[in-house]
């Protein structure tokens, strides 16, 4: 894309997904979504309504759990980014995303990596949580298929293998 | 057979790519394609006067814009009437791209292709089209009246009109029956407009391979087999030189069983015209305006009965919105209209529909596909029946029932698939009666003077239902085992998220005696299987599932003999057990299936170490008698096809404990219990799947979603913003339990499970909701400030 002006104007931005380091022009206006699906080829983001509410797109940033889908790529310049492909370490599954198998936490799978993403940080952040704050971590997230109740159920068993797998 | 899988709650093997990032996905594809995007209809009625896309064409990375007027040959005709029917009388269908005339918000009237979606929107963004607004048409009542019209030439607004009348067996009409009953009630029963919704919205991707003139199409589609016949035919194409895949879908729930949408056949060809791959995804915007909705619907029911609430006559009458195109038909009228009568010996029937064009989006099976509406009726109906006389819920509802003894049962209607609507088995009264125990419905009384005691508002509610399910014509399984011992199923149908990949594997598995582990599954994908009909109406398990079963018997068989004839043994002396054919009670005698899959191949050449076992000097062969027998084929594989008579009837019974906040009206679900019967459960893990996500859609169309359309046809909630889908904060913990009543007409005796979960969830939260607070509920969704203006009314009239 050759430069231009205004939010079509090329910006080169680097930042660390998954532990990788990447340099990427973008233009203003590129959504990190896209530009870590599009530009990166990590399709596991998913988009499901690319305005702030679905959860889908949730990746953690330097961390904390953010809605790709409401942030420019350039704001992200020098951050580090986790997403659903980079849970697993070592090829190893996170206690998270076998808890969701072993739960029947997902169906489709569409929302899934959100939820993963979700949780992953909420329960590194608090390793014994209670239903009311499990309950509270999901609800920003929407699932059409599975009725929640299995997804509740995995973040419990999620916490209860992190806490077998530490002590 | 060791490898006994059938029933267990075997793990899915779908999850594995789908928690780790690696699912593909329609948007996940296709990273070079070009993208498309659509100039779409803002007005809901309007006349296309002209398009003026000269400020789009400095665009920099614009490919190509394409309206109605450069569409060729079948391109430019209608879309089809995918499911015509004698009392659709003036079915209609939009074009690809709009002409002339524009009939809802939303409609695709220009396509651009562009470098990427920005680029392609900045495009549409400067495409000027100049409209001649007409009239618009909102809201199903006003549409009756027909002031305007949609269709110039539809009058009336009216699409369909069907009775359907079924009498007692004395003779007597529904409407005699209830001018003779003791008792007679008269009402009007009203559920707004909700919409499948999945996650992932629809797309198409294309690839026209030039060198082979052939052309690939991955679509989001609950139908591959049938959109590859569509696009074919559109565009002029031998049917073998188009394939059709469902990558992973990220939902369906009815709304991607409609095909060829405009943008399957648009997309590819673009795609050939172009000789560039072309990806169109649908952003949420476009979902709300430019797919399907459905449930809108009004009822006016009049019922006689007697003084044990058994009803004696029934007439229903219907006003179904289909909005402004019938693609799909009527299948959603028409299920209301035979699946309405549930468990119960109704005396007699009369049901009349009259389907309505309005300028909205289109109406099609959504999950349920109109039996929750059918259900609301029914089950509001009986809760009235009771009250009227002051009997329990339950008992009207028991008094009514069809007895285990009196199946098959036949309510004297033809069902959606053409066929009578004949159930094949269930017992309603043993889960009446596991429902009750289940939510301590004998007990309600107390614990609701308890909580009104301290102040609180609480109520019960139940609902039951029949659903058809398995509909006909058929699906095809395709099993074949290669020579290192893998199997590998393919069925045509597709998959959305309900675990079919592992279902299937479950049953080729137990079937065939191999471990799981050595099953694969393929669903979707015309390249492998080209004869299918769709994933919809619960259909999936019973359809392909029979015909996998039936394909790996028939491998089986075939399997049998080759090791008969290796082993020297009779077949029927011989078992599979992890993949090894063996005779019965020596496993010393045994060859591995792998081994039978090489045999049942004559080969000339060896090109491995297995092959050679299979060459012409390996091993003894008859010289009078040809390599491959008359009437065999080489190689282990088999093909079945799953046909049966008709429908297999699931059934089930929901109950519902509500709290209503006295003063803000609030509405909370505290319990909710399901009694499920789909017959023989072959993964009880994914069946509770399937009715948890039902239930949790059924709570959204009860108290939160519709579809807010104003009196200019604009929807008023298009986004996630504002169309309230649950999150988990919504929706209640659902408690379960299973009957099994096996169906008789299929060799699995399966029914399907896929929309059971939401069908009566409107009815049993409207009558808890009744229950809690004493004032009739007839509309659903109910928000708290509709039950808060309901309490001011009923508290108005009681001063007055
Ligand atoms: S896609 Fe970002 S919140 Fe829905
Ligand atoms: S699993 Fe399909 S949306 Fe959550």
């Amino acid at each position: 894309m050759s430069e231009t002006t205004g939010a079509h104007r090329a910006h080169a931005v680097t930042l660390t997904v998954n532990g990788v380091l990447h340099q990427v022009t973008v233009p203003a206006r590129r959504l990190l979504s896209d530009c870590l699906r599009h530009d990166l080829g990590l399709t596991g983001t998913h988009v499901g309504c690319e305005h702030g509410v679905c959860g889908a797109c949730t990746v953690l940033l330097d961390g904390e759990p953010i809605r790709s889908c409401l942030t420019f790529a350039v704001t992200v310049d020098g951050h580090e980014i986790t997403t659903v492909e980079g849970l697993a370490e070592g090829g190893a599954l996170s206690p998270v995303q076998r808890a969701f198998t072993e739960c029947h936490g997902l169906q489709c799978g569409f929302c899934t990596p959100g939820f993963l993403c979700t949780v992953t940080a909420f329960l590194r952040d608090n390793r014994t949580p209670t239903d009311e704050e499990v309950l509270e971590a999901v609800s920003g997230n929407l699932c059409r298929c599975t009725g929640y109740q299995n997804i509740i159920k995995a973040v419990h068993r999620a916490a209860e293998i992190q806490a077998e797998e530490s002590g | 057979m060791t490898t006994k899988l059938f029933g267990e709650p075997v793990r899915r093997r779908e999850d594995a790519r789908l928690i780790t990032g690696q699912g593909r996905f329609l948007d996940d594809l296709g990273a070079n394609a070009l993208a498309a995007a659509f100039v779409r209809s803002p007005h809901a009625h309007a006349r296309i006067r002209d398009v003026d896309v000269s400020a789009a064409l400095d665009v920099e990375g614009l490919v190509a814009i394409y309206t109605w007027e450069d569409l060729p040959g079948l391109i430019a005709e209608p879309l089809p009437l995918l499911i015509p029917h004698p009392a659709l009388t003036h079915g209609r269908t939009g074009h690809a791209l709009a002409r002339d005339v524009v009939r809802h918000v939303g409609e695709p009237v220009v396509m651009v292709v562009a470098a990427d979606r920005y680029v392609a929107e900045d495009a549409c963004a400067l495409i000027e089209v100049d409209y001649e607004l007409l009239k618009p048409v909102v809201g199903v009542e006003e549409a009756a009246e027909a002031v305007n019209l949609v269709h110039a030439d539809v009058p009336g607004n009216i699409g369909a009109h069907l009775v359907q009348e079924v009498h007692s067996a004395a003779g007597t009409s529904a409407r005699e029956a209830i001018e003779a009953a003791p008792h007679t009630l008269a009402f009007r029963l009203d559920i707004e407009r909700s919409a499948s919704m999945p996650l992932e919205g629809r797309g198409v991707y294309a690839r026209w391979d030039a060198d082979d003139e052939s052309l690939r199409v991955y679509s989001s589609t609950q139908t591959s087999t049938s959109v590859r016949m569509a696009v074919a035919a559109k565009l002029g194409l031998a049917l073998p030189k188009v394939e059709v895949i469902a990558p992973d879908v990220g939902g369906g729930f009815g709304v991607k069983i409609v095909h060829p949408w405009p943008e399957e056949i648009l997309v590819p060809w673009a795609a050939r015209l172009l000789g560039r791959e072309v990806k169109w995804t649908e952003d949420r915007r476009e979902h709300f305006i430019s797919s399907a909705h459905e449930r809108a619907q009004v009822h006016h029911v009049r019922v006689g009965f007697d003084d044990d609430g058994r009803v004696l006559g029934l007439d229903v009458n219907i006003l179904h919105d289909h909005g402004a195109y019938t693609p799909y038909g009527i299948i959603v009228p028409i299920i209301t209209s035979t699946q309405l009568v549930g468990p119960y010996k109704i005396g007699a029937y009369r049901v009349e529909f009259t389907s309505i064009y309005t300028n909205t989006v289109q109406v099609t099976p959504y999950r349920g596909a109109g039996r929750p509406q059918g259900v609301f009726c029914m089950e509001r109906t009986m809760d009235r029946i009771a009250a009227h006389l002051g009997r329990d819920r339950t008992e009207v509802r028991a008094a009514n029932f069809i007895q285990p003894g009196e199946f098959p049962y036949d309510q004297g209607m033809t069902f959606q698939d053409g066929r009578p609507l004949i159930y094949d088995s269930g017992d309603y009264p043993e889960s009446l009666r596991m429902l009750k125990e289940l939510i301590g419905w004998d007990s309600f009384p107390a614990t609701k003077a308890e909580a009104a005691a301290e102040g609180r508002t609480i109520g019960i509610g139940v609902g039951c239902y029949v659903e058809g399910t398995g509909v006909g014509p058929y699906e095809g399984g395709h099993v074949q085992i290669t020579s290192d011992g893998r199997v590998h199923v393919s069925t045509g149908l597709t998959s959305q998220g309900q675990g079919h990949e592992t279902v299937f594997a479950q049953i080729a598995a137990t079937e065939l005696g191999v471990p799981i582990e050595r099953v694969s599954v393929v669903t979707g994908d015309t390249r492998r299987f080209g004869y299918a009909v769709g994933t919809f109406a619960s259909r999936a398990a019973v359809m392909s599932g029979n015909a996998i079963a039936l394909a790996c018997r028939k491998v089986r068989d075939k399997a049998l003999k080759v090791a008969a004839d290796a082993l020297e043994a009779d077949p029927r002396d011989l078992e599979i057990t992890d993949g090894v054919v063996h005779v019965a009670g020596a496993p010393s005698a045994s060859i591995p299936l792998a081994t039978v899959a090489v045999l049942s191949n004559p080969l000339r050449y060896a090109f491995d170490q297995e092959a050679q076992r299979a060459t012409q000097f390996a091993g003894p062969s008859s010289d009078d008698r040809p390599p491959v027998e008359d009437g065999e084929e080489p190689g282990m594989e088999g093909r079945d096809y799953y046909s049966p008579i008709r429908s297999t009837f699931a059934s089930g019974m929901h109950a519902a404990i509500v709290e209503t906040d006295p003063l803000t009206a609030e509405i909370k679900i505290l319990r909710y219990v399901v009694v499920h019967d789909c017959g023989k459960l072959i993964n009880p893990m994914i069946v509770e799947g399937q009715i948890h996500g039902g239930v949790g859609q059924g709570v959204g169309g009860a108290l939160y979603e519709k579809m807010a359309y104003d009196e200019h046809g604009q929807l008023l909630n298009a986004s996630f913003m504002d169309f309230l889908m649950p999150y988990a904060t919504e929706v209640p913990r659902i408690e379960t339990a299973h009957l099994e009543t096996p169906s008789p007409l299929n060799p699995l005796g399966v029914k399907g499970a896929g929309e059971a979960g939401v069908i009566p969830v409107s009815a049993v939260v409207a009558a808890a909701i009744e229950d809690a607070e004493g004032i009739t509920i007839d509309r659903m969704p109910i928000s708290p400030s509709d039950l808060y203006s309901l309490r001011t009314d009923t508290r108005l009239r009681k001063i007055q």
